[in-house]
């Protein structure tokens, strides 16, 4: 257990600039996430286009591994249909929390992520964002949704 | 550690004699030192806070105020035994004032149902102050929904300071219950609660102090006070989890009616009427956490133990050390700058978030909290989302509070 195996350099990249964040206007889905443990709030803002997600931008504030890890979902998920977006929940989802899983070569950035999985304190600040991702797909187009709690 | 430290260090205190007390110390954390500094979420235990419990669990435990053998007696002789002496601790008049429940957090909830309940009505108000706990804002707010009474807060300056000119301003002819913090978990101030439970008391308003983070650092003489309630947990002070203590007026508890209905709270019960044991039974429905009673007692016969003078003295100085010594770290900005302070910092840095500030300590075997420490007001105020949190005990050491100076500085590399 290595705290540069949690903090790798594209996770450090990510929180130092996070990609996709902001505002989002238009937006058909606006869903909010909060982590009571540690305070951390994220609004995630989408805009679902033909079951497609078209634009998907966040803001809040959060830890470095809860800022990398929305940036780099929203990078990974933009241009995604739904059933593709809920497809890689799961897996990151088995990533995060599944000790044994090997890890998916396939999932490029975004198996930076795994370091996580050795610290669980940390795997609630990295699942946050996906989670509500998750929701507000569950949900569709509504404009505002109940908030997600990781708790 | 710098020399003059260490001269004081010694000269005042025998810290390393006191740390061979706690065994948990004497343990690695991921191949370092553990330095324990997160003792205001909760404190860790002396031999012989282990010791009495494990004795009790081998040889004595049955349950109590119930069996005529030998057992039974013992226990009930053992718990008993721990309220003298809790009552003592604190300066109570009687033992009938101690009512054992699960902690700070119970004892403030039995105060609101069983105090506030019955005598509150619409527009009444319940003073507390913008630094509380949780556990000393949402048993007044659910109060307040039963009764229709209002909850009012009186504020902190950005020192995180409580004025009492401040409160006092905000007791009214409708102020029925006023209840603040002795220490802020959040900020470590000492509120000038002598004072403010003088005020209330020349107005008629009922006082009550949540002690959960005054208990450890400071003699508390509950007559000296002078306040109605007075609410600790022992795990805070070197005792059990799941055991803690209000302490009540002995004319104001007669008063209450019970909060819980069950075993050991009644004299005699038929289906058409019941009637209620007296103090302090009325209060303990249940067979009660008997280990923890006896652990409690066994850590304040610890502190008997100590020269409390002196241990708080190390603390103070411990305290003088952080702040110097985190004021000297870049972008550091501390939360809670009050000119009287128990022995915490709470603090954030520029370009860390508290939680990864948090992950890396641990890894160099620090421990300390990092979140909202259940005072999302105070968050709020100072307008960060969390703050990280050193808080210290007696047996804390100059030498912990370096590391913990080294350790932020490392995370503030990482994230540079």
């Amino acid at each position: 257990m290595e705290l540069s195996d949690l903090y790798r350099d594209v996770i450090l990249d990510h929180n130092r600039h996070p990609r996709n964040f902001g505002n989002l206007s238009p937006a058909n889905a606006t869903i909010e996430g909060f982590n009571p443990l540690c305070g951390d709030r994220l609004t995630l803002r989408l805009q679902l286009t033909d079951d497609r997600i078209a634009d998907i931008r966040f803001e809040g504030q959060g830890c470095a591994i809860s800022t990398a890890s929305a940036s780099l979902m929203t990078e990974a998920v933009k241009g995604k249909t739904r059933a593709e977006a809920e497809q890689l929940f799961e897996r990151i989802h088995g990533l995060l929390t599944d000790d044994a899983a090997p890890v998916d070569e396939q999932l490029g950035k975004l198996a930076a992520l795994s370091g996580v999985r050795e610290f669980p304190a940390r795997v609630k600040c990295a699942s946050l964002c996906w989670h509500t991702l998750a929701s507000a797909l569950k949900a569709g187009q509504t404009a505002s949704l109940p908030a997600v709690s990781t708790e | 550690m710098n020399n003059v430290a260490a001269a004081q260090q010694t000269l005042k205190f025998d810290v390393e004699a006191i740390r061979r007390e706690f065994p948990v110390l004497a343990r690695m954390v991921h191949g370092k030192p553990l330095a324990f500094l997160d003792n205001g979420a909760s404190a860790q235990r002396p031999n012989s806070v282990i010791a009495a419990v494990d004795d009790y669990e081998r040889h004595h435990h049955a349950n109590i105020h119930r069996g005529v053998h030998a057992l039974s007696q013992e226990a009930t002789a053992l718990y008993e035994g721990a309220r003298d002496r809790i009552a003592g601790f604190i300066g109570a008049r009687s033992r009938n004032e101690i009512i054992f429940v699960r902690g700070t957090t119970e004892a403030i909830n039995l105060v609101a149902q069983s105090f506030g309940r019955p005598s509150l009505q619409a527009n009444d108000e319940i003073l507390i102050t913008h630094l509380e706990h949780h556990a000393n804002i949402v048993p007044w707010q659910i109060l307040c929904e039963q009764t229709g009474a209002r909850l009012v807060v009186a504020p902190m300056d950005s020192r995180g300071e409580v004025h009492a000119d401040a409160v006092e301003a905000l007791m009214g002819p409708r102020t029925k219950i006023f209840a603040c913090a002795h220490v802020s978990n959040a900020l470590g101030t000492v509120l000038p609660v002598r004072r403010l439970i003088a005020g209330a008391k020349a107005r008629g308003i009922a006082t009550l102090i949540d002690g959960a983070q005054a208990i450890p650092h400071m003699a508390v003489d509950v007559q000296d006070l002078d306040c109605d309630f007075y609410a600790f947990s022992g795990h805070k002070m070197f005792g059990p989890t799941g055991i803690g203590v209000l302490y009540g007026r002995e004319s104001i508890l007669e008063r209450m009616p019970p909060w819980q209905g069950g075993g050991d709270m009644i004299l005699t019960v038929s289906f058409t009427k019941t009637t209620y044991n007296g103090l302090p039974h009325k209060f303990e429905a249940g067979t009660p956490n008997i280990s923890g009673v006896v652990g409690l007692g066994a850590a304040v016969d610890f502190f008997g133990t100590l020269d409390l003078d002196a241990a708080h003295a190390h603390e103070q100085e411990l305290l003088d050390y952080a702040t110097c010594m985190l004021g000297k770290i870049e972008g550091l900005r501390m939360i809670g700058t009050a000119a009287h302070k128990a022995s915490l910092v709470s603090f954030v840095v520029a370009g860390v978030h508290p939680h990864d500030l948090g992950t890396i300590l641990d890894q160099d075997g620090i421990a300390i909290r990092t979140g909202h420490h259940c005072a999302m007001p105070v968050m709020e105020f100072f307008k960060v989302p969390a703050t990280a949190r050193a808080s210290f005990a007696f047996y804390n050491t100059f030498d912990e509070i370096d590391r913990l100076g080294a350790s932020i500085e490392r995370a503030r590399r990482l994230f540079a």
